[in-house]
């Protein structure tokens, strides 16, 4: 705790550098705690197994991962599902979108072979849904106060947040414009949606019991696609611990060199 | 190679004459290390250092991306999410890319302020200034064409804005801007010719930055007080000077230490807090974001772009007078790049004869305004263009003009400058009292090499 509010103060003489974080009028955002917030947090590996369970059940039938290897799912640090496992997930994902998977056609056998861990999380476009590979890190939960992005120095920059506010923010109002349903949330800039409330509790049941209540459930699905978004978090955050522990020593070490070599020139005492 | 009288390379050993009559290279090193530099310099002067540490950071970290980065409209965002997951160690290459990019902008930021404060633009130093500007513009143009390289949402919008400004010069506007895109979009093309440029700049930063410290070797350093050193033997200056090694090379690298230990802390534990969400969105010629933002390095001239819009009156003047070819499009444009151009010719706005702003008791106070006016100006280029946000833009840039081409030519007339020191030695006495008694021996005590 020291060390982050340490790390806020250095940082928030640049935080009007920031005042990019710009987007405006979003929706609410409600800030979660995360596993994996502050300097120190990384993934809870239960909840994001929890997560790509939701994600394969309910978010792949519209949505595609195209940017993450299937194989990272055994990854450390991430869902660190075993390889034989990973292996059985991949071969039964179906190939729903063709044209964006080309290399999985096989020749000889005329037909499109079934996925492996060397590949991607299929693309899935078939409703013309976003790909979520990123979807984590493409939105900012929190922009102010007056735009300048300061509240991202406190709560992070809340894409997991945005997430967890557009699964959790239908009203159960909707209306029909130019033919399309839209339906209200909270979360959503602008309040009108064109994806319709996709969890409504207990759309999933866990192996391990875990709770399957709406926001437990919003909250894995949205750790999870930081997984996807970050797959590297973890190994970010040691080596950005391990390099200002040595840069810190280091500034110690030469700042008493500094102060050495000046003395004698500034009438000083040598250490 | 500086005027400042000092000790020069003798070659002893038989190795070092055979080299040095051959290539004088070890003497240029020596001079280069061992230039007299003021002695009072206080923590200002380490952004030097920074910025010379940002360019080999990220010419060393763009070379590496740049063997896995693929420069093709279909390709290149999944490239770049290879390097965030296959390559090894790639997360951190382009952590540190982008936000060395960061980094440097705000070191070399810090520097302009504090040449503008010190008055190290004036005379005899000029050159150094208008190559450091230079070099200024064209790091706005290495960030600008490296941002497009992911090929994201702001990467393409952004693209399609900025060379839009070209677009808005009377008559050649349009073909200047077909000719810069390579096409009549942003496309391909424009990718390609991008990353062509964005590797070649560095490399013309590089040597900019060669003739920039050449310029200012020859001068000498400008100094906190704007007192010239005593050039009139090699006793008087060793008074007001110590050598760059190791006086000032140990101090630079504290303050470049402590520097890192900041930037490391956002790399490792925030990086996408300086970057926009929306390059994280594969670029989509159909579908504009609701906000296009430049990086935060661009927003104070952003805002001074967008700040003069069609019910400006001096932009209905200029409209009118020229027959409304100046329409408030080309005059934002105008505006921008005149904002850059009046912080250039600053040499000759400023009349007051007074180097330091530490001595000038009025300027001081407009300076610290335009400090406030740069943030001001950075804040409102982040929001949308619409009231309040758009009348204090228009005070902003108002302000930003009036400062160089009103405030400082009025000053040097109406100001009574304060007491100065002397010199050099003077002000460093004073700061530490202890130091005059034992000053000439401990200017003695500096070792030669």
């Amino acid at each position: 705790m020291m060390f982050r509010t340490l790390l806020i103060g250095a940082t928030l003489a640049l935080s009007p550098l920031a005042a990019l974080a710009a987007g405006g009028e979003g929706g609410h955002i409600h800030n979660v705690r995360f596993s994996f917030d502050g300097p120190f947090g990384t993934y809870d590996q239960n909840q994001l197994q929890r997560g790509l369970q939701i994600y394969t059940e309910v978010c792949a039938g519209c949505h595609g991962l195209k940017f993450v290897p299937l194989r990272t799912l055994s990854d450390e640090g991430g869902p660190g599902i075993p390889e034989d496992q990973v292996r059985a997930y991949a071969s039964e994902l179906a190939v729903l979108d063709e044209g964006a998977n080309m290399h999985l056609y096989d020749a000889a056998e005329g037909e499109l072979r079934a996925l492996t861990p060397n590949d991607n999380f299929p693309a899935n476009d078939s409703l013309g849904a976003p790909d979520l590979s990123l979807m984590a890190k493409a939105r900012a939960g929190f922009h102010g106060p007056y735009g300048l992005g300061i509240n991202q120095f406190l709560k992070g920059i809340g894409g997991p947040e945005y997430i967890v506010g557009i699964l959790t923010g239908y009203t159960g109002e909707e209306k029909v414009e130019a033919g399309v349903t839209l339906y209200e949330n909270t979360a959503f800039p602008g309040g009108w949606i064109g994806m319709a409330a996709p969890l409504y509790g207990e759309d999933v049941e866990f192996a391990d019991g875990h709770s399957n209540e709406l926001h437990h459930e919003a909250e894995d699905v949205a750790a999870f696609l930081m997984w996807a978004a970050e797959p590297k978090l973890a190994a970010r955050k040691q080596a950005g611990l391990t390099g200002v522990v040595f840069l810190a020593i280091l500034s110690v070490l030469l700042y008493l060199t500094n102060k050495r070599l000046w003395a004698p020139v500034k009438g000083k005492e040598v250490l | 190679m500086s005027g400042i009288p000092h000790d020069h390379y003798e070659p002893k050993t038989k190795g070092e004459k055979w080299v040095e009559s051959r290539l004088p290279i070890i003497g240029l090193i020596y001079d280069t290390l061992m230039i007299p530099t003021p002695k009072n310099l206080n923590w200002w002067w380490i952004w030097g250092i920074v910025l010379a540490f940002c360019l080999v950071l990220q010419i060393a970290t763009g070379i590496v991306l740049v063997m896995h980065y693929t420069p093709h409209v279909d390709l290149a965002f999944a490239s770049v999410e290879h390097i965030m997951r296959d390559v090894n160690g790639g997360f951190m290459l382009r952590y540190l890319h982008a936000n060395g990019a960061s980094l440097f902008f705000v070191a070399v930021y810090i520097h302009i302020f504090r040449g503008l404060f010190y008055g190290s633009y004036k005379a005899p130093r000029e050159i150094t200034w208008i190559v450091g500007m230079l070099i200024y513009l064209c790091m706005m143009g290495t960030a600008f064409m490296g941002y497009v390289l992911p090929w994201g949402q702001m990467s393409f919008w952004g693209a399609t804005v900025i060379t839009g400004l070209f677009g808005a010069i009377p008559f050649i506007g349009e073909p200047i801007q077909t000719w810069l895109l390579g096409g009549p979009a942003v496309d391909n093309a424009t990718l390609n010719r991008f990353f062509s440029l964005h590797y070649l700049l560095p490399f013309v930063i590089a040597g900019l930055v060669i003739v920039h410290i050449w310029a200012f070797h020859s001068t000498g350093n400008n100094n906190p007080t704007g007192v010239d050193v005593r050039k009139g033997s090699k006793a008087e200056a060793e008074k007001d000077t110590l050598p760059f090694w190791p006086y000032f090379v140990i101090k630079d690298l504290v303050g470049l230490s402590i520097v890192l230990v900041i930037f490391w802390a956002i790399v490792g534990f925030m990086p996408n807090y300086l970057g926009h969400p929306d390059n994280y969105i594969e670029a989509n010629p159909l579908a504009t974001p609701a906000h296009i933002v430049p990086e935060w390095y661009f927003l104070p001239f952003y805002a001074i772009l967008r700040a003069f819009t069609a019910d400006v009156w001096v932009v209905q003047i200029a409209s009118f007078v020229t027959g409304g070819i100046v329409d408030a499009k080309f005059f934002g444009v105008l505006a921008m790049f005149g904002a850059i151009a009046v912080m250039a010719l600053v040499p000759w706005l400023d009349t007051s004869s007074v180097r330091s702003g530490r001595y000038r008791p009025m300027f001081k106070w407009w300076f610290y305004l335009l400090v406030i006016d740069f943030f001001v100006l950075m804040w409102c280029g982040a929001m949308p263009a619409e009231p309040p946000y758009s009348g204090i833009s228009l005070l902003g840039a108002t302000y930003w003009f009036a400062y160089f081409l009103v405030i400082l030519p009025l000053l040097g007339v109406l100001e009574k400058p304060d007491a100065m020191p002397a010199t050099i030695e003077d002000d460093f006495n004073a700061h530490y009292p202890k130091a005059a008694g034992s000053d000439g021996s401990a200017a003695e005590a500096t070792p030669a090499e």
